[in-house]
């Protein structure tokens, strides 16, 4: 478990200060994949790299497993740092060295044999799959197997908590796809805790249990993945959220409508009943879709449907508060009653 | 007539070469043992690294710095006391690399500071966030990836030791510079010098084509 007591950084120069992070406080659980999202300045890369301390907080706590790093000497900072792993947006691997040098490296901080160590690496680059590479030096690798490397050498001495500091950002969808499964098979199968941070929201999507989101130093909204995604708060948070989930039509063809256009979201086991076909069955009022979409999120359906209503005002009032009691997530866009 | 006047000075010039050769190693060795590890004390102890240390920072920067502004000639007299207290003796090749060991210390660990700023800071932050020690860092990550900048820095630094050691005449050091002082500047003999200026030559030009070739070997990037 990690624990993050409020913390705050606070980057000071002789004319100015800069608020890093703002008094955060978290707790993110054993084996979670825990997403921190935010624009850049944000704070998040911070909040991270506080995490294993590669950034000491001007004040607050960082518990991991029931141990303050922030108490710690240099010494004892190393030995917990051996448990948690890191990996990187530009990969920063030792460009002089090979792929298993890389990684033998991790091992040879925590005074690993040579044995040990040539074991241990072949077993993780073939978890990772590229056990064929072995010798090859970074400059002969693609981006996702770079990062490939870079997983392996974090998970070098079997660490409880794996962060990443946007580490599918430099690399193309595709490979973020293979690198976010990639991820997930270590959490599921290793019990991995993962912390990552990102501005893709794509990602969080595809693999956070839970999201914080960040603005100016502050998480302004925390919650499952689920949650923030069917009824977001903020309005950061919408926005983020309208980067993956959009819903829109086009203005011309809005104007064109003369019906009353209504936006209906359908959360979890809702998505899967017939509310819509029950409606225009009960009230007489024709219902044409504009857009439709089902989204799974963590495995859960989200379902948005534009539709457009016509027929008699009072008819189509009694239909909308209809959709509204049984889902509870309907946005009138456009009235023409 | 000029080759019987060449042929006269080819004891001379062999003496004067060996003398070169003599100094510049001597001082070059010194340079690598003393200049590197103060190269790296100068990279590690800045702003922002695993060994940040300002006192040790400022202080070392600045005496760096005052060497390096003494002028050559300056330097070669001054440290006369010195040169006698370690050798012995204030005349000859072997004294004269004392001042050009000095000279060089400061210069190598500069540019061997330099070299080492080129690194990724985010590489030397993933060997602090695997848990590696100072001396790890230093020596799996920060040396070999400026490998070929160190290279080049020895290669830089044995050419000015080769430009340096022609006022080594001065303490009665000898080679090929000195010479070329000596016959060409002090006796207006225009063959002596145009020849020892000839040796310098190629003795600069291999000198740049060895290190070239050898940083090229090592770059593995």
């Amino acid at each position: 478990m990690i624990e993050v007591k409020n913390l705050v950084k606070v980057y000071s120069s002789k004319k100015n200060k800069v608020i890093g992070v703002d008094n955060v406080s978290l707790t993110i659980k054993n084996g979670e994949i825990f997403g921190i999202v935010g624009y850049s300045g944000a704070g998040k890369s911070t909040l991270l790299r506080c995490i294993n301390l590669l950034e000491r907080p001007t004040s607050g706590q960082v518990i991991i497993d029931g141990v303050d790093l922030t108490t710690l000497n240099e010494k004892e900072l190393r030995q917990a740092r051996l448990k948690i792993g890191m990996i990187f947006q530009h990969f920063h691997l030792v460009s002089s060295k090979t792929v298993f040098e890389n990684v033998a490296f991790a091992l040879k901080a925590a005074k690993k044999s040579k044995e040990e160590i040539e074991k241990r690496v072949n077993e993780l680059l073939e978890m990772v799959g590229l056990a064929d590479k072995r010798d090859a030096y970074p400059s002969q690798l693609s981006g996702g197997q770079k990062q490939r490397v870079g997983i392996a050498r974090a998970l070098a001495n079997e660490p409880t908590v794996l962060l990443c500091d946007e580490a599918t950002s430099a690399l193309d969808p595709s490979t973020t796809k293979s690198i976010l499964a990639l991820l997930k098979k270590i959490n599921r199968e290793l019990g991995i805790t993962i912390v990552l941070i990102t501005h893709e929201m794509e990602v969080v999507k595809d693999i956070c249990d839970r999201i914080a989101v960040m603005q100016d130093g502050k998480v302004i909204e925390l919650g499952t993945v689920y949650d923030i995604f069917t009824n977001p708060k903020e309005e950061l948070t919408k926005s983020f959220i309208h980067s993956v989930l959009q819903f829109e039509i086009p203005d011309h063809l809005l104007k064109k409508r003369t019906g009353t256009i209504v936006k209906i979201q359908f959360k979890g086991e809702m998505a899967e009943e017939a509310i819509v076909s029950d409606m225009l069955q009960t009230f007489k009022v024709k219902g044409n879709i504009l857009h439709g979409k089902i989204e799974y999120i963590q495995d859960m359906p989200l379902g948005i449907f534009i539709m457009e209503l016509t027929g008699d005002p009072h008819e189509i009032k009694r239909a909308i508060d209809y959709i509204s009691l049984r889902t509870n997530g309907l946005e009138v866009i456009k009235n023409v009653a | 007539m000029l080759l019987d006047s060449l042929l006269n000075l080819v004891p001379e010039l062999n003496k004067a070469f060996l003398e070169t050769i003599y100094m510049v190693a001597i001082s070059l060795v010194i340079a690598i043992i003393a200049g590197l590890p103060l190269g790296i004390l100068l990279f590690v102890t800045d702003h922002g690294l695993f060994l940040e240390n300002t006192t040790v920072k400022s202080v070392l920067g600045f005496v760096v710095n005052m060497i390096r502004s003494i002028p050559f000639v300056i330097l070669l007299v001054g440290l006369l006391p010195l040169t006698k207290l370690i050798t012995g003796t204030t005349i000859g090749p072997t004294a004269a690399s004392v001042s050009l060991s000095v000279a060089a210390i400061p210069f190598f660990a500069r540019i061997v500071e330099t070299s080492l700023r080129e690194i990724d800071k985010g590489v030397i932050e993933a060997a602090v966030a695997v848990g590696a020690t100072p001396w790890m860092i230093i020596k799996d990550v920060l040396l070999p990836e400026a490998r070929p900048g160190i290279i080049h820095g020895i290669t830089i630094t044995t050419i000015s030791l080769v430009g340096y050691s022609a006022m080594a005449g001065i303490v009665g050091g000898g080679g090929i510079g000195d010479l070329a002082i000596r016959f060409g500047y002090y006796r207006y003999d225009n063959t002596v010098m145009i020849t020892t200026i000839v040796i310098l030559i190629c003795l600069v030009q291999m000198i740049q084509f060895a290190g070239d070739r050898i940083a090229r070997l090592a770059d593995k990037r």
